[in-house]
């Protein structure tokens, strides 16, 4: 692991929202092409993880690093100072912000727990969305359509997107009509469409009967070496995670409890006392 | 069903185009015997054009913005104080004379709108650097707070010797020839359909549909939003100064919240979302405010005075139809649909096969 180029770190993350500590102390590596998941129960600060990678969250305090280079920095300020729960208070003191548009721009692109599709808009919408934030058009010309070459190719790269995903099909109906696994599905060719290297899943087998997940099993793997990924992500379904992982990290009301390959996490007692329950549970 | 096959669709579009020009003509050929129609139209061309521009924030980025009367109200007021002939001038402002600067300074009208549409566009982009971190209705109130700004600062004292206060300002010229009004609409919602079919255009919807994924997708939200506001405010500031022109006087409270919420009735009941349907709304509402006009005149049948018919009773109408509308048509006229020739021809096609069911039910009950 350690010859591998590191894609995402986390150092000491700690996010509190007023009191309530949610992510305590967290560091992660996520090595390139890698698949690694982060599990753990209901509200054991997942999730909110994931927030803090994509920038929608500022972390109360700690760092994350991408490709050696600091994504978000930052340290309790103001109010935060007296009611800093965390650790290593001190350890950071630069304040460094990225907004959600700008990490998505430098690689990272995610999906959502709870789909979050543009859902009026068509499927092919949906995906030439994505691709927008690679116009180097201005909005007049754009507008007086001086851009069509690169119209041209956005359609062109999200048509072929569509059809890897066998989503074209469905290119010219509603997202919102789409039943519930083709819609994750779009959801991770809408995330490809960014062109990003390291790929974030938020639960995408969630709510998925045991074919489908089995499918996305293979098509997770499959999307990992065509487009030389490195997948992060957060999953409930033990088989899955369990058969594709690389590495597994797993949380427990916010604090990082036990990390290893699959079967070390498999056979770790804290792991099974607080997540995986009896054996047959987590199968 | 029969679908038309594009040439059809092409032949009834130029027929409509030919049509209007042929009305257009027609009007401008009997100029004085229907004035009063010709004015209803040119008012409901300026209205689309600020509505077609409140529904790319509203309908489709999803800001809601009631700051449109006070955009109007720039783009006006700089139209008519560049346009007003040089010697017209010291009748207008009589009481306070006209700064210095302003005494000789005139544009043509083209000028004028794009100078009046810039400013409305450049103030605009001023309010929305604070305004547009807010959401919805906070949005909303803040905008509506900045448009009442703008008519006080316009009404103010201090700037008296330029938009002569609250004296107003009149004896703006009228257009050259009634065509202007709607070349200039035309042209107007022509670069607004442009934009919102174009990669930003799908931006803006997809920061409707969804602001946290649309940031996940690279969209920059602040960037985006701040964009739209100033091409809306642009040609909010447009229109306003066509309707200065066609107004002919103009003076603060002609820029009242009302206004806003005539603009905001009109986008709402054509259809949140629908370019034509802001069209055909402003058309329409424009319109039936002069049909019923009747509402307002004694109605007296058989020697009896019908009692409610007096001045005012037409608004009472007016807002029924619209809760009306409301209620049972939220959608509006076209929903988020645009306008199309296929829906046109659904649309008949259902109204005609709702008749035919009806009939011979009909006719078997006269048998009984």
């Amino acid at each position: 692991m350690s010859d591998k180029r590191s894609v995402l770190r986390l150092d000491d993350i700690t996010m509190q929202f007023g009191g309530v500590v949610a992510v305590n102390n967290l560091s992660l590596e996520v090595n390139e092409n890698e698949i690694v998941s982060l599990i753990g129960p209901n509200g054991a600060g997942k999730t909110t993880a994931f927030n803090v990678i994509t920038g929608v969250y500022a972390p109360t305090n700690g760092a994350v690093t991408y490709y050696g280079e600091t994504l978000v920095s930052n340290f309790p300020q103001s109010k935060m100072k007296k009611m800093y729960a965390g650790e290593n208070l001190g350890k950071y003191t630069e304040a460094i912000r990225r907004t959600p548009d700008k990490i998505t721009k430098m690689g990272i692109a995610r999906t959502f727990q709870n789909i979050r599709l543009f859902k009026e808009l068509t499927v092919f919408e949906n995906v030439l969305i994505a691709k927008h934030m690679n116009t180097r058009a201005g909005i007049l010309s754009a507008a007086c359509r001086l851009n069509y070459k690169e119209e041209k190719s956005m359609r062109e790269e999200s048509m072929e997107l569509l059809d890897i995903f066998g989503l074209s099909g469905f290119k010219d109906e509603i997202a919102s009509s789409l039943p519930y696994g083709q819609q994750r599905r779009l959801e991770i060719a809408r995330a490809l469409a960014t062109q990003p290297k390291l790929l974030l899943l938020d639960e995408p087998a969630a709510g998925m009967n045991p074919q489908e997940t089995n499918e996305l099993t293979e098509f997770i793997c499959q999307i990992k070496d065509d487009y030389n990924l490195t997948v992060f992500m957060i999953e409930h379904h033990m088989n899955l995670v369990m058969e594709i992982s690389d590495r597994i990290y797993v949380l427990d009301f916010g604090k990082l409890i036990a990390t290893g390959t699959p079967s070390e996490v498999q056979s770790n007692q804290r792991v099974i006392d607080a997540y995986l329950g009896v054996t047959e549970d987590g199968e | 069903m029969m679908k038309m096959n594009k040439r059809t669709k092409l032949i009834l579009t130029i027929a409509l185009a030919v049509a209007v020009m042929l009305l257009l003509a027609y009007l401008d050929a009997n100029r004085a015997q229907y004035s009063y129609g010709i004015a209803i139209l040119q008012r409901s061309a300026i209205y689309a054009i600020v509505a077609v521009a409140m529904n790319m924030l509203t309908g489709f980025t999803g800001l809601f913005s009631l700051g449109q009367a006070g955009f109007m109200a720039i783009g006006a007021y700089t139209v008519a104080i560049l346009t007003i002939p040089v010697e017209d001038r010291p009748s207008v402002y009589y009481i306070n004379g006209i700064a210095d600067a302003l005494a000789n300074a005139s544009l043509p009208l083209w000028a004028a709108l794009i100078l009046g549409g810039l400013l409305a566009a450049f103030v605009g982009g001023l309010i929305g650097i604070p305004v547009l971190r807010l959401k919805s209705d906070y949005l909303a109130i803040a905008t509506l707070g900045f448009s009442e700004i703008i008519r006080a600062v316009i009404a103010a004292p201090q700037l008296d010797r330029i938009t002569n206060g609250s004296y107003g300002l009149k004896s703006i010229p009228n257009f050259g020839s009634i065509y202007d009004v709607f070349i200039i609409a035309f042209l107007c919602i022509l670069v607004m359909i442009l934009i919102i079919n174009s990669s930003y255009g799908r931006a803006f919807k997809a920061i409707r549909e969804d602001e946290v994924a649309a940031e996940a997708m690279g969209i920059n939200l602040f960037k985006h939003k701040g964009m739209v506001f100033i091409i809306s405010c642009f040609f909010t500031g447009v229109s306003g100064g066509l309707l200065a022109v066609f107004m002919r006087s103009i003076d603060s409270k002609t820029f009242q919240v009302m206004l806003t919420y005539d603009i905001l009735l009109i986008v709402v009941l054509g259809g949140l979302g629908s370019i034509t349907g802001s069209i055909i709304g402003s058309f329409l509402i424009t319109a039936a405010r002069e049909w019923l006009r009747f509402f307002d005149n004694p109605l007296i049948i058989a020697g009896f005075q019908i009692p409610l018919f007096r001045s005012g009773f037409r608004m009472v109408i007016f807002s029924l139809v619209l809760m009306a509308i409301v209620l049972y048509y939220r959608k509006g006229i076209m929903g988020s649909k645009e306008f199309s020739w296929d829906g046109l021809y659904r649309f008949i096609h259902r109204l005609l096969s709702r008749v035919r069911r009806k009939t011979p039910g009909k006719e078997a009950n006269h048998h009984e």
